[in-house]
Formats: structure tokens, sequence, C-alpha cells
């Protein structure tokens, strides 16, 4: 019992550190440049189909991994300026709009270049297999290594936006966007670097996920949703903020889904107790995000209202 | 009354609507008459919209969820009547009905009762925060609704004959379609109505200037709340159509897409425009079937026409066709 509830800890940690790659670059796009990204899940799902084609062709997972950093950023590199740019100044509508259009191309896109049956993607040799902790509870090295990876673009991030001259520049942008242009930074060239910044974190986190689950069409659509909901509980544009929104939320849906069936058969019979518990489970973030949003309508570290 | 070219537009989307399927009735065509039928549900569910994103400019990515409750409703006590299980059984009994007249009410009522709580929750915040949550209560709805097994959970919940309305035999293309589209066409009365009443013009000046509106002691939030439950509540029925017409359910019409899609159809036609919704629809349903002739992918070439749209016509199909010479 007590192994099998720090194995499902891990795996809401991994769940969440997933997420955290997703909700890192939503809230740089939302905090510096103002923009509601629905494509986000796109580039995801992008990520994902490249790392399995190019593994496929290669052989390798490592150039598959690469080539879908590559095309992710680049991806989201060629949409900003062709369409996110001419979006800024919009209203939320336009751009919910605009980015729901971009969703419809990509998947077909996708569904175009890559087939409709769904693409499978193995973790390399040196990756596979499981760990034995001390006590005897066996967990697959490859979500920890998922774990490890986020941990370490957090870390990255961190040093980026609070230690870096690009990290002033985008906490600059952020604040006041008009001043720093007159100060002589080309803020469009900016822009455009975040935006493909958080394009290749999605990238990544799609080749990552394609590991776990297979490669299809409309895989980014949930954890763009998801991804929404974490950035909305920590508070649009905080990097601290999406972290641990990301941890809350990767905790709360997993060992929702793993104590509460357990709990309502305590009270009722088994069959009952797991449809009711798995459909409480899996509205419980939103639940989440609800209570929030209603007592901290800007989010848990969020600055602005 | 003085014509206007919006007058004119918006008779020759209406006379369309209605040409369509009286000639597919004469050259015996049942699938264009469900098409039409399509699009009169749509613009249904996008003139419920069109009240709350347009005229309310409360943007709401949550659509699907009265949609899809106002189509649960009709399925579940239509097949709770089939199958002459009641739907409650204790002190008194309740059972399932088939009579459209009582089914459209329920509906109505019950999205209504969600839209209430999911609104008054929603508005407290604004913005983004407002998209989020309503977006984060539809997909609420969603997940139990795939979840829940009782009324079929993923796989939706089929009932094998329509519904029934006194007189008229539903299961005449036809007569389904005069039935939607005379729904339709009170929904925009009502519209029309609501948007030239009292209550519209604060509603207009509480979207265009909240602070002002409370100035002079009017409280945007009741406003905004009572325009969203009116609006969830002809999306509702809508769903209850649309249930109607495929005699099916399933946890689809909750789903984000499909807010998605109702937003498309207002937005296409002319945001705030009576008609936009009825003319996006229509657009979007014959995309729909003349792009799917040509190629599977034709959500592709949709999502390039959506992106034009949005980028470089703001004000929808309706906006182009009335814009006079000069106007930006």
């Amino acid at each position: 019992m007590t192994l099998l509830l720090i194995e499902q800890i891990l795996n809401g940690l991994q769940y969440g550190m997933m997420l955290f790659l997703m909700a890192a670059g939503l809230t740089l796009v939302f905090g510096v440049m103002g923009l509601i990204n629905l494509a986000h899940g796109s580039l995801y799902m992008l990520g994902a189909f490249v790392c399995a084609a190019v593994a496929g062709f290669t052989g390798s997972f490592w150039l598959g991994l690469v080539a879908s950093l590559i095309a992710s950023a680049a991806a989201g590199a060629v949409i900003e300026v062709a369409v996110i740019r001419r979006l800024y100044a919009r209203d939320h509508l336009d751009q919910v709009l605009a980015t729901f259009a971009l969703i419809l191309v990509f998947s077909e896109g996708c569904r175009w270049v890559f087939g409709s049956s769904p693409l499978f993607l193995t973790v390399p040799a040196v990756l596979s297999g499981a760990v034995t902790f001390p006590g005897g509870l066996q967990y697959p090295l490859f979500r920890l290594v998922i774990i490890f990876v986020g941990l370490a673009v957090a870390g990255g991030l961190f040093w980026l936006i609070g230690g870096t001259r690009l990290g002033v520049r985008i906490r600059a942008g952020e604040a006041d966007r008009g001043m720093i242009a007159a100060l002589g930074v080309d803020i469009s060239r900016l822009y455009t670097i975040v935006f493909a910044l958080g394009a290749a974190l999605a990238g990544i986190a799609g080749a990552l996920v394609g590991t776990l689950q297979s490669v299809q069409v409309g895989m980014g659509e949930p954890v763009l949703i998801l991804a929404f909901v974490v950035i909305v509980i920590g508070g649009i544009g905080s990097i601290k903020g999406a972290l641990i929104g990301a941890l809350l939320v990767g905790m709360t849906d997993t060992m929702g889904r793993f104590l509460l069936p357990m709990g309502f058969a305590q009270i009722m019979d088994p069959a009952a107790a797991r449809g009711v518990g798995s459909a409480l489970a899996s509205i419980l973030i939103y639940l989440l995000m609800a209570v929030v949003l209603v007592v901290r309508p800007q989010g848990l570290f969020g600055a602005r209202t | 009354m003085n014509i206007t070219r919006e007058t004119v537009v918006n008779s020759a989307v209406l006379a369309l609507l209605v040409l369509v399927p009286v000639v597919a009735q004469l050259r015996g065509d049942p699938f264009t008459i469900t098409l039409a039928t399509k699009v009169a549900i749509f613009a249904l569910a996008g003139v419920g919209l069109n009240l709350a994103l347009g005229f309310g400019g409360l943007i709401s990515f949550g659509h699907a969820a009265f949609f899809g409750i106002g189509g649960y409703v009709t399925g579940i006590l239509a097949s709770h009547a089939a199958n002459y299980e009641p739907l409650f059984d204790g002190a008194f009994t309740v059972n399932g009905t088939q009579q459209m007249l009582l089914i459209w009410p329920i509906a109505i009522v019950v999205a209504g009762l969600f839209a209430v709580v999911i609104g008054a929750l929603s508005l407290r915040t604004s913005g983004v925060f407002f998209i989020m949550l309503t977006l984060a209560f539809s997909q609420m709805i969603y997940y139990f609704a795939v979840s829940w097994p009782s009324y079929g959970g993923e796989d939706g919940l089929s009932f094998y004959t329509r519904n029934q309305f006194p007189e008229l035999n539903m299961f005449d293309p036809l007569n389904y379609f005069w039935v939607c589209f005379t729904l339709l066409i009170l929904a925009v009365g009502l519209s029309a109505m609501i948007t030239r009443s009292r209550f519209g013009l604060a509603l207009g000046g509480a979207r265009q200037n909240p602070q002002r509106m409370a100035s002079i002691g009017i409280r945007p939030f009741w406003l905004s709340l009572t325009i969203f439950v009116i609006s969830a509540m002809m999306t509702a029925l809508a769903g209850s159509l649309y249930a109607d017409l495929n005699r099916f359910v399933s946890p689809a019409m909750l789903n984000w897409h499909m807010s998605g899609e109702i937003m498309v159809f207002v937005i296409l036609g002319g945001n705030r425009r009576l008609l936009g919704p009825v003319a996006g629809a229509g657009l979007y349903i014959l995309a729909e079937h003349l792009l799917g002739q040509f190629s599977d992918y034709w959500q592709f070439f949709l999502g390039l026409v959506l992106l034009a749209v949005v980028l470089f016509a703001p004000g929808g199909v309706i906006g182009i066709l009335t814009r006079r010479r000069g106007d930006v």
C-alpha cells in the first residue's frame, strides 16, 4: 500500500513536470505578449510527430528529440511572424479564434503528412527498464528522467528570466512594452524569440510524452486545456506559478484518480464506487481551478488583476 | 422602417435557408433537407451565443456545456420514456417523455440553472480568466459525462425514435426543418427585442464602459448574468433539437471543440449582427460539405479561411456584404 502510494506520488510528479513544460511556454507568451495561444497544444503534437517520424526513420530517439526541438521552435517562429504578430493588438476573442483556426490547420496538416494511424515511440535502451528504490519500489527510469528534465528546465528558466540579459528584457517587456522599445530593444525580435522558446518547450514535452502514449492527432488538446488550468491557478505570467500550479494539478489529478475510488469503496459497493470515484476524479482539477479563481482571481502567484 | 443594406442581406440569408430545403423536397433529396436543418439548429446555438458574446461582450468559451446539457436532457427523457423506466421512483414518480413541447422547457430550465451557477462564479472575473473559467466549467461537465456510466459514458446515448410534436409527423424531414426554423426565427426575434429594450441598451453600455454604467447606478454584474443565462437557454434549445435530429447524444456535444465551433458560427457570419450566426452556420456547413467532397482534410482549408476572416475581415460575411464603399 505504501509502495503503491509512493509510486502514485512519483506519477503525479512526472505528470506535473510534463504539464510544467507546456505551461511555462504558455505563461511566458501570455505574460510578455498578452496573447492567448490555443495553438500551443499543436506545437506539442508537432514535437511528438516529428520525434516519432525521425526516430522511426533513423532509429535514434536522440536524433528525433533534437529534430522535434528544432521543428517546434521553427514552427513557433514561423507562425509568430506570419500570424501571431498581427494578434497582439487585437482583443482576446480574435486571439482565441485565430489560434483555434491554427489548431485546425495543424491537426489536419499533421494528419495529411503523417497519416491517420497513431505512431509509436520506443524509449531508448539506455533509459528503459526500471530503477529499484531502497524499500523495494520499482519505478520506470524514463518517468524519472522526465521529472529531472522538468526540474532542469525549471532551473534553466529561472536562470534565464532572473539572471540573463534576455531575461531582463523579457521582464521589461512584460512591464512596459513601449518603454523598452523606446530604449532601443528590438521588441518584435524579442517576441519571436520568446514564442519560439515556448514552442520548443512544448515540442520537448510532446516528444517525451510520445514515448509514454501513442502519438496521434488531437493529443495536444487535453494537455493544452490542462496547461491553461495550470497557468490560471499559478497566476498568468509567472514561471514560479506555472511550476507550483503544474505540480498541484499533476498531484491532484493523479491522487484523485487513485484515492477517490478507494475512498468511495468504503461506503458503497465497488462497481458504483469506481464510477462515482472516477467521475469525480476527472473533474477535480477543474474544481480546484474554480475554487482558486473564486477565492483569488489573479491566481496564486499572479501580479496582474 | 428604413431599409438598410443589412436588412437586404438578412432577408437574402433567410430566403436562402428556406428555399434550399423546399427545392430539395421537390427534388426528393432528404439529405439536403437534413443539412438545412443542421444549419438552422447550429444557427440557433449561435444566436444564443451571440447574445452573450456579441451583445454582452462576454467571451464564453463554454457554450458547448449548454448545448450538450440540452442534448442530454432530451436523450435522457426520451430513453427513459422509450424503456418505460421512471426517472425517479420514490414518494412520487417522475417519468420520461417523448413530447418535444415538454422536453424543450425542461432542457431550457436545466441549462438555465447551470448557467446561473456557472455565470455567477465566472463573472467574478473578467478578460482571459472569464474565458478560462467558462472553459473549465464546460470541461468539468464534459469529463463528468465521459466517466459517468449510466447514460452511455464515452459511447453516448442513442434513442431510436424521434420525439413527438402535436399534429405533425416529425419523421418527415421537411416538417422537422420547419419546427427548427420557426424556433430559430423566434430566437432571432427575441434577440432583436432584447437588444432594443432598455435592458439591451444598458447591456451595451456595460459592454463598452462598465465603470460608467456603475456610476449611473446600474450594476453590470446583473446585466451580464441575465444575458449569460438567456444565451445559455437558447443554446440548450438548439442542443435539444440537435439531439433529436441525430437521435443520439454523446460527450462530443459537450467538448470544447463544440464551443469553438459555435463561436466560429458567430464570428464567420459577423459578431453582433442579428443574423450573423445564421450566415455563419450556413457557410460552415456548406464549407464542410463542399470542401469535404474534394479533400478529406477539409478542416485544413477551413482553418485557413477562418484565419483569413479573423485577420482581415473582422466584421464577418455580413460585415463584408453590408460595408459601404469608403468604409474601413
